[in-house]
């Protein structure tokens, strides 16, 4: 039984590994550490966005506004940077999970107290979002030649050798792994996605759990901001222009089941890991990067029909360990 | 999507037919553009000039008659992410068959057949290996776009000929365009499928529950596989109307259709859990969108901006008579 759970992940992890195996075939240096490595800060915001998403649809419920909320609290951050050089940058982090946190919330709210199904409210606040950062910027970019120096470079400065982008990626995976397995809430959350009349039942309270849960898509969606736009150093209302979509494919080629209650953080990590190599591989291995988009989306079309097999064969199980003794 | 609903049911028709006329969906979503097309016609002294409300349908015309197709998907409890990339492929298709020098009835047939071929690969994945669409579609929307992007590249095809451009651009009587008028067309011809005849009954019942309807002796996969196509062929015909429109097609045309569809098609009243919905209703939001877009525009609000009011619009009008229901102490 255990092994079988794990099944999924194991496969994903066999398939990155081919994956690499065939693209160093034709390109040798693309399995080197130090290139693995780079793959990995490149890939480290669709990882630390597609485990914010992966929350939210453990419950049976769809974020589609991430991408907008990075672009706004990007640009928020953008612009205090831009007018006050003097703010230090952890507290631009706080200031950035917490307007990211806010419009979190306003979803997470319409879900719980208007029970709306969050597919519409989240249609809605994408489109708000990104309207409301072209509100706050007028429209207007910021360049790299308004950041300051300190904003462009601290993900950049190395610790141990690996950049403060990946550092950053490595503690967000270690904090949704605390959260999703040893933690009441991340149960909660799985039980809402497998069962939600039964966790009524079980006394949990699945509005406000929905509402965490948002709220926590909403702060990963506002470090995300931070992160992308001092990477790549423009803040617009075009930054990560349907990305929202991006985000629900790592999730889903991760082995997260749209219809609630199954998945894990390895999987959204590896799913995220499997489009950051095809990005990164298929420069180097001269294919036009216009065949892209297409492989990723025969990459989720296969990963939904492998992963509709194993959820029939599979059934749901929220206790794996007593079903393991 | 969302945790239990509660019980719906399907028979509107059967209710009290005065109340449900005053205090419908159809009633909110006509104050609402009313409202709207008033302020517009304060707002700017070009308004209420024939020749600009023309114009004004070419903003909700393509989407719309995808919308149609749409709302009985969406009743029927599935989704279709793919439709804006169907169009890219179909135009993609329809360039390079200009390229070779094929003619315009060719064209249409390229765009129509394209679109059908697409939505029945989507059909087929949902029904055949019973997917959940919502996944399904990101990937074929993925796909069908990449495909279009292989194929283009960054590059654009033009040439298209005099008598194509009638599609898009055309006119069949004073200010009627030929795409209002397929629209209108279209409109009355799925209000009849869906209101009027059993086909409309079994997606209604499929919507509210498939299991009852499988043992009620609807075939659930073939009528699903049927909406996907239908979808797909809308989306085909949208995509000859808007290369025509454009005279142009590049790999990144219609980009944002899809959600746009879809809010056009909840806005108007569809519930995105399936089970319940209107034709009017959808033709309603589709003319409130264009009315919103179209005003904002005489008012030189920036796209971006208006797309502020369309989501806010969207919120409020599924919200209003759920605080409502709450205020008068619910049901």
């Amino acid at each position: 039984m255990k092994t079988l759970l794990k099944y999924r992940e194991i496969w994903l992890l066999a398939a990155i590994v081919v994956l690499i195996g065939l693209i160093s075939t034709r390109f040798p240096a693309f399995a080197d550490p130090g290139n693995l490595r780079q793959v990995f800060n490149d890939t480290s915001i669709l990882m630390i966005l597609a485990l914010g998403q992966m929350v939210v649809i453990l419950t049976r419920s769809i974020d589609l506004s991430m991408a907008s909320n990075l672009c706004f609290t990007g640009m928020v951050v953008a612009m205090l940077n831009a007018a006050h050089p003097a703010i230090p940058i952890p507290l631009l982090i706080v200031i950035a999970l917490v307007v990211g946190l806010v419009l979190g919330a306003i979803n997470g709210l319409l879900v719980w107290r208007l029970n709306i199904p969050s597919i519409v409210v989240t249609l809605g606040t994408l489109t708000i979002y990104r309207g409301a950062t072209f509100v706050l910027s007028g429209g207007a970019w910021v360049n790299a030649d308004k950041m300051s120096p300190e904003f462009i470079g601290f993900q950049r400065a190395a610790f141990l050798g690996i950049p403060v982008l990946s550092w950053i990626a490595i503690l967000v995976i270690a904090l949704f792994f605390i959260l999703m397995t040893r933690t009441a809430l991340g149960r909660s959350i799985y039980a809402i996605g497998v069962n939600p009349t039964a966790s009524v039942y079980a006394g949990i309270d699945v509005g406000r759990t929905k509402f965490i849960v948002f709220c926590i898509s909403g702060m990963i969606g506002g470090l995300a901001g931070y992160l992308w736009i001092s990477r790549y150093v423009i803040a617009s209302v075009e930054v990560a222009n349907g990305y929202e979509l991006n985000i629900i494919a790592a999730c889903v080629i991760g082995g997260i089941s749209i219809a609630g209650g199954i998945g894990s953080v390895g999987g959204a990590v590896l799913g995220a890991l499997f489009l950051g190599i095809i990005s990164n591989a298929l420069p180097v291995i001269n294919i036009s990067p216009f065949w892209q988009m297409a492989i990723s989306g025969s990459a989720i079309i296969l990963a939904v029909v492998l992963n509709a097999r194993g959820e029939r064969q599979q059934g749901r199980i929220i206790l794996r360990k007593m079903e393991a003794a | 999507m969302s945790d239990v609903p509660a019980p719906r049911h399907i028979p509107d028709r059967l209710d009290k037919p005065f109340r449900s006329a005053i205090f419908s969906w159809e009633a909110l979503l006509v104050v609402v553009a009313l409202a709207i097309f008033a302020i517009n016609s304060f707002a700017s002294p070009y308004f209420l000039d024939p020749y600009s409300l023309s114009d004004l349908t070419f903003n909700f015309t393509e989407k719309g008659l995808i919308a149609f197709a749409m709302a009985l998907l969406i009743i029927s409890g599935e989704i279709d992410l793919s439709v804006a990339a169907i169009i890219a492929l179909a135009s993609t298709m329809m360039g390079m068959a200009v390229q070779a020098g094929a003619g315009t009835p060719v064209l249409v047939a390229i765009g129509i057949v394209v679109g059908l071929g697409c939505g029945a690969f989507n059909g087929l994945l949902v029904t055949r290996l019973g997917l959940p669409s919502i996944v399904v579609t990101i990937g074929t929307m993925s796909l069908f776009r990449g495909i279009a992007f292989i194929i283009l590249g960054d590059q654009a095809y033009k040439g298209y000929s005099e008598s194509f451009a009638f599609f898009g651009q055309g006119y069949v009587w004073w200010v009627l365009s030929f795409e209002l008028v397929l629209f209108l067309i279209a409109a009355v011809i799925y209000w009849f499928a869906l209101h009027r005849t059993s086909f409309g009954r079994r997606v209604f019942a499929i919507g509210n529950n498939p299991v009852a309807a499988q043992f009620s002796g609807v075939r659930v996969g073939r009528i699903k596989f049927i909406l996907f196509c239908l979808t797909g062929l809308m989306s085909g015909i949208a995509s000859v109307l808007i290369t025509s429109r454009l005279g142009s097609t590049r790999p990144s045309i219609a980009q944002g259709y899809e959600l746009e569809v879809i809010t056009m098609v909840v806005l108007g009243g569809v519930s995105i859990l399936g089970g319940a919905g209107s034709i009017v209703g959808v033709v309603l939001a589709a003319f409130i969108m264009g009315l919103v877009t179209f005003g904002l525009g005489l008012l030189n609000v920036p796209g971006i901006v208006m797309s502020i009011f369309i989501g806010l619009l969207l919120i409020i009008v599924i919200a209003l008579p759920i605080v409502w229901r709450r205020l008068r102490g619910g049901r």
